[in-house]
This record gives C-alpha cells, structure tokens and sequence, in this order.
C-alpha cells in the first residue's frame, strides 16, 4: 500500500449508482438495478473498512485528500474540495456506509414491489454520496454541500410516493423547514468567513489555539448560528416539526435517514466545531438546554401516538434531544457513543417496524396490530432487542451510551443536576412508551383478525439480525475506550469530578427507571388494556394536548404562516403592487392610451405595416447616425468642449 | 487565427442579421423559417465559442478589439471588444439562441416568417450592446433590442399582447430617452464616444461632478428598469405572462446588469459610490418583495416574474456592494440566472403547450404523466433555490458572503432570508403542478413527455448547472479579469482598493 485511501471514492460511488439507476433505471431489468443499487454503498463501505485498517496500523489521524482543483476561488474566498478522515468522521462513515449497506440490501425486499424501484434506489445511492460528503467535509462549506444534499435526499424520498398529497406536502415542509436552519448555518458560514477568514475545521481550530484567551463573544454568535443548523437537520426544538411528518416515506427510508444517520448530523456538525462551541460557555448551554427539552417534550408525545412509526419518529427526536445534551455538557465523545448505539438500535426498530407493516399488509395503527409475536418471530426478537436496548437495560447498547450522558450532566454542577433529572425522567417515559408499543404490537390477541400476517423474507430479516447483534453488543466497548480513541477529534471527556462509586448508583437509578417504565407499561398494557381509556378521560386536558402534540404547528401556522402569506398577499400585492405602483403607471396612462391607440394599428395584423414600423425604426437610427450632430447642436447654442482633440 | 480574433465579433453581429434577412427573403413555407433560425443561432453560438477558446485571461484589456471610423462628425467609431465580463455575456446569449428558437418550435405556428427574422435581429441587438466600446453603437444596438421586443410582444402576445406591449414600451422606451441625453452631453462635453477615453477623462476630473451626478442617474435609471429594480418591476409580470417564451427568457437581467456594471458602475465611479447604499437598500428590499409576492402568485409566468424580481436583486446587491468578490459573483450569477431561467422558461413553455393554462391551481400530479418534464423541472428548481452543488449556490454564495463580510451585516441577513422564502415558492410550485393526484384538467389530456428538441435543449442545460457548480474555475478566471474596477468603499483600515483609472494604452489605443 501507498498510503492512499481514495477516500474520494466513498462519496463518488454512491454518486455512480445515483447515475446509473437514476439514467437507466427505468430500463434496466429489476435484477441489475439492485446489484448496481448494493454493489455502491457496498464498495463504499468496503474502502471505508480498508481506511480504518490503514488507521489502525500506524496511519496517522487526521489524514487529508485535497482535490488539486480548487472549488472556488473567486475575489478573496477560496475553498477546496477537501477530505478528511479522523477518529470522528471514521466512526460516522462505519456507521453510514455500514448502517447504509444493511439497509439497502433491507429495502431490495421492502420494495421489491413498487413501480419506482429504480428511482427509490438511486436516491437512496444520492443520499449515501452527500452523507458522505457531510461527513468527510475538510470545510464547512463543502459539509454545506453534503448538509443541503442530505436534505434534498430527504426530500425526494419522503415525497417518494408523490400522488399522494400528504407525501409530497411532508416532503416539501422537511426542506422549507430545514431551510431556516441552513439560513443559520449559512450566516454561521459568514461569521466564520469574518473573523476566521477561513472555513477550514482545522485553520479554525489553529487559530482558537492560537488565541487562548479568546471566547465568548463573536464565537457564542458563530456557534448559536450553526446551533440553528443543528436544530433544523436534527430536529431539535424549534424545528423538530418535520420529522414526524417525513414518516410519509418508505419505512427503510425512516430508519436509514430520519433515524440513524441524516438526523444526527447536527450532532456531528456540533462534534466537529467544538473548538468553537468550547470557548462559549453560553452557547453551550443552549445546547444542552435545547437537547434536554426536546428529549422530554418528544418523549410525552410519544407517549399517546398511535402510528406506530410516529412513536418511533418522536422517539427519535427525544434522543437526538440526548445528544445535543451529550454536546452541551461538552461530553461530545458520549455524543457520539450514542449516536451509533442509537443509529443501530433506532434503525432496527424502524425496519422491524417496516416488517410488521410488511407482513400485516400496510396496517401501522398501534390499535390494530397485536398478537404478532407468534406470526413474526424473527421481527419479534429482533425488535425485543431494540427495546430492551433503547430502554436502556443493561446489558444492551443503548444502557451504555445514555448512560455516560446522563453521567457527564450530572458531573457539571446544580444545573447539570437538573439535565440529569430531566433525562432520568425522559428514560422512564422512553421506557414506557417503547414497551407500550411493544405490547400492543406483539402480545395480546390481533385487533384486525381479517389480515393473515406472514413473516418477511430473508432479504429483510438479515439485516434485523445483524443489527440486533450490534443493538445488544454495540456498548460494550464502554464509553472510557471509546472516548479515549476519538480524544484526538472531539477532545478528552472529563469526567474526573465523578466516582466510579457515582456511576454505578446512577447506573442502578437508570435501569430502576427503566424498569418502572416497563411495569407501568405491563399494567396499562397488558394486565389492564382498559386503564389507558380511563386515564385519558380522567385527564381529559392533559391527554388532550399531548394528542394534539402541543398545537406547535397549529401555532407556527397561525403565527408565521398565514401572516406572511396575508401581508404578501394584502399588502404587499393588493396595495404596494397593484395600488401604489399599479397606480403610478396608470398615471402615466395618458402616454399609455396614446401610444396603445398607435399599438392597435400594429394590431390590425397587416404584415406590411409590422415591416413598415420596423424600416422606421431603422430608418431613424440611421438618420441620427448621419446628421451632423455638432453642427445642429452648436447652431441650437450647445458648443463643444473637445477634450482630448 | 489572428484576422479571425480580429473580424469575430462583426461575424458575431453579422450571421444573425444575415439569417434574419433569408428570412425575410423566402418564403413563410411551413417550418423553413425555423429550421434556417436554427441553423442562424448553431452557427452564431459556435462563434461565440471561439471567444473563450481564444480568449487570454492574463491580457489586460480587450482583446478581439476593431477600431474603425464610422462616421466622421460625430465622431462614431465602430469599435467592438470584449473582456471577461462580456465574454461569457456573449456566449450565453449564443447558448440562449437555440435554445429559445427550439422553444419557439411547436409554441409559434403561424407567422413565423416575421417572428424568427425579428427574434435573429434581436440576437444581433443583444449581441451589440455586449461588444459595443462605443457609446453611441451601444445606444443603437440597446434601442434596436428593444423594438423586436416590442412588437414580438404585440404580435405574438397569448391574450393581452397589445397591452403588456404597451406597459413594456412605457417602462423601457422612456428610460432610454434620458440615457440619449447623457450620452450626447457627454460627447457635447468630451467630442468622443469611446468608452475607455471617457472612462479616463471623468476619473480625471474633466467634466464637472454636479451634472455628472445627472448624467450618472440617467445611466443608472434605464439598466434599472431594465434589470428590473423595485420599485421599477412594474412591467415584468404582464411581459412574463405575455412575450413569447423564447423572449421572455432574455428580456429581463443580463442587458441590464451588464450595462449597469460596464457603464454605471464602470463609467461613474464617484457617483457609483455615492448612490450605492441605495441601491443596497432597494435590492433587498426587492429581493425579499419579490420571494414575498412569489409567494401568492396563481399563474406560473407571474411567479417566476417576481422570482426573476427578487433573484436580480440579488446579483445587483452583488455589483452595488462595491466589492471584488461580490461583482465576480454578480457576473457568475448574472450567467447562472441566464441557464437556469432559460431551462425553467422552455420547461413552462412546455407546460403551457401541453395543457394551455398557467394558472397553477389547474395543474396536479403531472409527475406521473410527463417524468421527465418532471425531473428536469426539479433540477431547475434546485438551482433556482441555490442547492450547494448547482450554480445558483455558487453566485448565491459569493454575493450574500461578500455583503456580510465587507459590506452590512444586516442588509446580508435579510437579503440571506431569500433562500428560505425561495425554497418556499419554488418547491410550492413544484408540488402544486407535479405532485398529488391528478387535476381534472391534466387528466382528460394526452401525456405528450418532453420531445427530443426538447431533451436536446434541457439536457446540456441540466449538465450545465451541475458543471458551473461544480467548476467554477473553468470561469472565474477570465471574469476576475474584467476590465472593470470596482470603486470600493473605505474601510477601517483604509480603502481595500486603490481606484484606478484605466490607462488609455491599456484600453488598447
């Protein structure tokens, strides 16, 4: 080996894929769409692993490719394309590219039906390529590429069944909405340009070492803004909105992008930047109060949805919520430790989730599965480890990553404590609601006896498997190694303040909570399936709002929406447009009546005429041309001061 | 090669009006007119191909120049050249010429001798206000490319042709009086119409400033109109929903933004400077006015008219903010805007002759009808909001990032709110006429997909967007190399820039 790793290949073969399938799709036969379809993210993945070969044997981190060609070089902005390959964005590509192959060859049997087959899988590739990107980015504008065409991605696939018109509707919100985050990251992008003169990670990085003394101030300004990028590409609170509606698309759509990969790059972006974030105090405080919000508010919705992918969708979002409160205590290694537990846990859950619709036809309401446990056996296990993982119990993946979490928030004084108990009290609703859906999919008898469930191929179940394993063993390395192998990129975790006393009681108080979540489920759910109707009509207020989710969007409409659309409308339209401006022209009809009169005669269709008018017009020209102007000028008393002659 | 460096330009202005005149010369028989307007506009675009190839981004100042005498009193002097700035002026405008006689193919069926002979003297016209170094052929060739516009416009109208024409002729004929008054005072004062003399002689201070103030504003106040600037858009939607698609797509912004950069910004300096922060305020205010009544619009040619409004504002936000990478990324984006609109155009065009409407509400679920009008209509869009990766982004990205930088925090954050709005209008669009289910109207009518003109025409456009994001350096150079100085403001720490006035040698006397 030379030492190159092509990591440019890891986008680009996707991108081929795109190509292919997105071209020729439509021709090709259904066999050959799918080899190109694997055949990309599997390569992908492939130069992935030979990259964390070569990091293992001695390669030195970080490790650059730089295209010779520079992107832009315009006035005083130059940005390259430029790779780079550290402890981080290794992680994130094993997670992509290896998440990202599970679930493509996952789709080759959920979709093996669907007439957009072909244009399903080039998109999926097109996402591959600009995660890729995201995530390989040497420069922020370059992560902006990858951070929009995720987006885009995102677009096209939960709009991928267009003729409906809630599909196309939730598609078209997820941009817009991801849009006011990007309005945030692009002035981020500005800020940075400003007082960095660069986009560059690691010249931001030289230049914040170089100045240790500098914080607060324009830097709390750059990471707010980037915050807001976070917020719309992770759906944290405020932007959260659009992620529950984007379970319009394919199921294996919502577990690769709206669940284990696309939705935390904000975390990733906030990983990559924490130079920035380091030196503001206040921004990071932001962050964590925004992840611990969204974390409990996502999670008291998702306690009363009754689709079984909203309950995953809020899910998500209350754990994204972790993540950002992993960030905000500067504990980003934990961030990212739960970041791939969750992508394993969360995108088996969705495609288990995916099979239970497959196999029941395409029911998803909570209230009519049940029973399934026998019908789908693999989905049921596979599932059972997902739960169990994403409640929290140890020994499962998801108990060590939201632990360190929780840990590292409670290490940072009074107000860490409170994070802390707004995550422990976030994990029994978790725990709650993710059993709730458990019982009322698998146990009990079927609500819909009508439909005859059958178990999903191979083709499906596999990767259920695979990522199951990863769901019950993808914590044990434990968050000590796994910080001190990303140190490098994300900085050390500090957890010197604690005890391995402390972390073991609150360990113990993490799984007491999970398990009371459980039981309060069992009860509910199982022991007494008429007590969740009794307890909704003793609250009928309560329930009431968390049904309704809160009314945000119903307040986003009415305070932004149609606002905006009745002042352009009416006041902008009818009054400036058509009444002020419209009515200075119509002063200037008195011109407009004479020359239309003239028009009108061009109207008369002679084609003579038309000619006659043109001949006129060059007629004139020429005669300006020819008369001599200075003498005519100086005769009407205009004389000529002939500079120059 | 070099009596062809030297004689390109003239073949440039001739090979149209030459088309136009066998046009004119045979028969209205069928298609022939077509076909020989399009052989017209392949032969001219592969001219214009010729500059670039030949074109010596290091030399300073025009290259491919003639200087002839014209006409001895006044003294007009034929004098053609280009440099980075009109250089890819001119090859858009030879890309556009096909691609709009490609979308007049199936839209123009009767008259079309009188419709291509004009549309050929309209591409001469547009061609000569790019190449003129001559004040008063450039006045020539700006009038000449109003009159086709106009009569096109009354001619060829869908329903209110006489009126838009009317609102058209107000708008564009009027401003242009006073621009002929500047130009002849300037003579009056200077007796020479040379572009770089004149250039030289109000940097040295020889004509006095209080009625260069007068004669600046009158420059300014036509490529206004013409671009057009709030509040002077008045005339865009009528001519949008009126001009023939192929006229409509060359109507608005690129003579305008030229102009205003070669000879407001290029001419006037000192009064450039002057009345720049106005024109910052009016360009965002534009820019966000027009995404705003995007917003509302029912019919397609009405909103992109006010689309068309707010992302010109944008490029004149790029040239007014007086910096250097802000007027690259204004001629980058002046181009972007000329690709993509011309694909967005054809695309409703398209549309329009499939299903004659444009109101939007009649339209519906046509993705299913029609996947490649579709697709390409989506790639449009994307470039049209500015997606990293497509060309709007690049232009986009430079003119917002330089006015944040270098310019006024606020005014970028305002004009940066655009690309929400943008993403908003532009995707609404989308949805309402492809998505869903299918519109009564759609459903009752053949699904006809893209012919192969067409996909001859969107295809490279599509290929383009993708490579002018990807690659702007395949551009950047030559334009960075445009003879025009930008007159930057101070700064704290003094001016970034030293004015310069070109020096008559290197203006290429």
């Amino acid at each position: 080996m030379n030492g190159y790793l092509h990591l440019w290949l890891i986008p680009l073969l996707p991108f081929a894929g795109f190509l292919i399938n997105g071209i020729l799709g439509r021709r090709l036969p259904k066999a050959l769409v799918s080899t190109v379809a694997l055949l990309a993210p599997l390569a992908s993945f492939a130069v992935v692993l030979n990259a964390a070969r070569a990091a293992t044997s001695g390669l030195a981190l970080p490790y650059a490719e730089i295209c010779p060609v520079g992107w832009i070089n315009a006035g005083m902005l130059h940005i390259d394309f430029s790779f780079v390959l550290d402890q981080l964005s290794l992680v994130m590509l094993l997670v992509v590219t290896g998440v990202g192959f599970l679930i493509h060859i996952y789709s080759v049997g959920y979709m093996h039906d669907d007439e957009g087959y072909a244009r399903y899988f080039s998109y999926l590739n097109l996402f591959l390529f600009f995660m890729t990107v995201l995530v390989l980015a040497g420069n922020a504008l370059l992560m902006f590429v990858g951070w929009e065409g995720v987006g885009l991605a995102s677009y096209l696939l939960i709009g991928f069944w267009y003729q409906k018109t809630v599909a196309a509707e939730a598609g078209k919100k997820a941009f817009i909405v991801n849009r006011i985050g990007d309005f945030g990251f692009l002035i981020g992008m500005f800020l940075l340009l400003a007082n960095f003169g660069t986009l560059t990670f690691s010249e931001i990085a030289d230049k914040l070492a170089a100045n240790p003394a500098w914080s607060g101030g324009v830097l709390t300004s750059i990471a707010l803004c980037l915050l807001l990028g976070a917020t719309g590409k992770s759906a944290q609170l405020p932007l959260y909105i659009w992620l529950p509606d984007a379970m319009e698309g394919p199921t294996p759509v919502s577990a690769l992008i709206h669940a284990a990969t696309m939705v935390t790059a904000g975390v990733y972006m906030i990983a990559r930047t924490h130079a920035l974030y380091d030196r503001s105090p206040f921004a990071l405080s932001v962050v964590a109060i925004i992840g611990a919000a969204t974390a409990i508010f996502a999670a008291t919705i998702g306690l009363v949805q009754n689709d079984i992918k909203r309950v995953l969708a809020y899910s998500t979002i209350s754990q994204l919520g972790y993540m950002f409160l992993g960030c905000g205590v500067a504990a980003y290694s934990a961030a990212i430790f739960h970041l791939m537990t969750h992508a394993f846990f969360k995108a088996l859950l969705f495609l288990a989730a995916g099979s239970v619709i497959h196999g029941m036809g395409g029911v998803q309401d909570l209230r009519k599965l049940g029973g399934l446990r026998k019908h789908l056996p693999v989905t049921f296990w596979t599932m059972t480890a997902a739960v169990f993982a994403i409640a929290g119990f140890f020994p499962f993946a998801g108990f060590f990553s939201k632990d360190a979490i929780l840990y590292a928030a409670f290490l940072q004084g009074n107000s860490g404590k409170v994070l802390w108990f707004v995550g422990l009290v976030t994990a029994l609703l978790t725990s709650f609601y993710m059993f709730r859906l458990w019982y009322l999919t698998f146990m009990g008898k079927s609500r819909s006896p009508e439909v005859h469930p059958h178990e999903s191929p191979w083709s499906m179940l596999g990767p259920l498997v695979i990522l199951a394993l990863f769901s019950i063993g993808g914590g044990w390395i434990g968050i000590e190694r796994f910080a001190a192998y990303l140190a490098p990129s994300t900085g050390p975790l500090s957890l010197e303040t604690g005890s391995a006393h402390l972390e073991l009681v609150l360990s113990i108080l993490a799984v007491a909570v999970a398990l009371l979540g459980w039981f309060i489920a069992d009860r509910f759910y199982r022991q007494r399936p008429e007590a969740p109707a009794r307890l909704a009509a003793a609250v009928p207020a309560g329930y009431s709002v968390l049904a309704h989710k809160y009314w945000v969007d119903e307040f986003y409409g009415a305070v932004i929406v149609k606002p905006l659309m009745a002042v352009s409308k009416f006041v902008l339209e009818w009054v400036v447009e058509v009444a002020i401006l419209g009515g200075l022209a119509w002063l200037l009809g008195g011109i407009a009546t004479f020359t239309g009169a003239i028009l009108q005669r061009w109207q008369s269709g002679n084609l003579r005429s038309y000619a006659a008018w043109l001949a006129a017009g060059a007629a004139a020209l020429l005669l300006f041309a020819l008369v001599p102007w200075t003498t005519v000028l100086a005769n009407v008393g205009i004389h000529f001061n002939v500079a120059g002659h | 090669m070099t009596e062809l460096n030297e004689s390109i330009l003239t073949l440039i202005l001739l090979v149209p009006l030459a088309g136009a005149a066998l046009i004119a010369l045979l028969p209205d028989r069928g298609k022939l007119s077509a076909w020989i307007a399009l052989l017209t506009a392949l032969v001219t675009f592969g001219l214009t191909l010729h500059l670039p190839a030949h074109f010596i981004p290091g030399q300073p100042g025009y290259q491919f120049e003639s200087n002839t005498p014209w006409i001895a009193s006044p003294a007009i002097f034929y004098h053609v050249g280009v440099d980075g700035l009109s250089l890819w002026m001119v090859v858009l405008t030879g890309l556009l010429a096909p691609v709009g006689v490609l979308a007049s193919w199936n839209a123009i069926k009767e008259r079309r001798k009188v419709y291509y002979a004009l549309f050929m003297v309209q591409q001469t016209a547009m061609f000569g206000v790019f190449v003129s170094l001559d004040l008063m052929v450039y006045y020539g060739f700006w009038e000449l490319s109003l009159v086709p516009m106009a009569i096109l416009i009354a001619m060829y109208g869908r329903k209110n042709g006489p009126r838009a024409a009317v609102k058209f002729f107000l708008f564009t004929f009027i401003p242009s009086a006073p621009l002929l008054v500047a130009i002849l005072w300037l003579y009056a004062r200077t007796g020479t119409f040379n572009f770089a003399e004149l250039q030289f002689l109000i940097a040295n201070n020889a004509l006095p400033a209080g009625a260069l103030f007068w004669v600046a504003l009158a420059f300014l106040f036509a490529f206004a109109v013409k671009v057009p600037i709030f509040p002077l858009h008045g005339w865009l939607a009528d001519t949008f929903s009126e001009a023939p698609v192929a006229l409509a797509m060359v109507v608005a912004g690129k003579l305008g933004l030229y102009s205003m950069l070669r000879f407001h910004v290029g001419l006037f300096p000192v009064q450039t400077r002057a009345i720049a922060p106005l024109l910052i305020a009016l360009t965002v205010i534009g820019i966000l006015y027009g995404a705003c009544l995007a917003l509302v619009q029912r019919d397609f040619w009405r909103l992109v008219a006010f689309a068309t409004v707010s992302h010109f504002s944008l490029t004149t936000l790029g040239i007014y903010g007086l910096t250097l990478t802000g007027r690259d990324g204004a001629i980058y984006q002046t181009l972007n805007q000329g690709v993509i609109e011309g694909a967005l155009f054809v695309l409703l065009g398209v549309l329009e002759t499939r299903y004659a409407s444009s109101q939007i509400a009649s339209y519906g679920g046509v993705a299913a009808k029609l996947p490649r009008t579709a697709t390409f209509f989506v790639i449009t869009a994307l470039a049209m909001v500015g997606l990293p990766m497509l060309n709007g982004f690049i232009g986009e990205f430079l003119i917002l990032s330089s006015t944040f930088t270098e310019v006024s925090r606020s005014w970028a954050i305002a004009a940066a709110i655009s690309i929400i709005l943008g993403a908003a209008y532009m995707l609404s669009l989308v949805q309402r006429l492809f998505y869903g289910p299918e519109s009564a109207m759609t459903a009752g009518k053949p699904a006809l997909d893209l012919s192969f003109g067409e996909l001859a025409v969107l295809a490279p456009l599509a290929l383009l967007m993708l490579i002018m994001g990807l690659a702007p350096s395949i551009w950047m150079p030559s334009i960075e190399k445009t003879v025009i100085q930008v007159p930057i403001r101070q700064t704290a720490e003094g001016p970034r820039i030293v004015l310069v006035a070109p020096s008559l040698e290197e203006a290429g006397r």
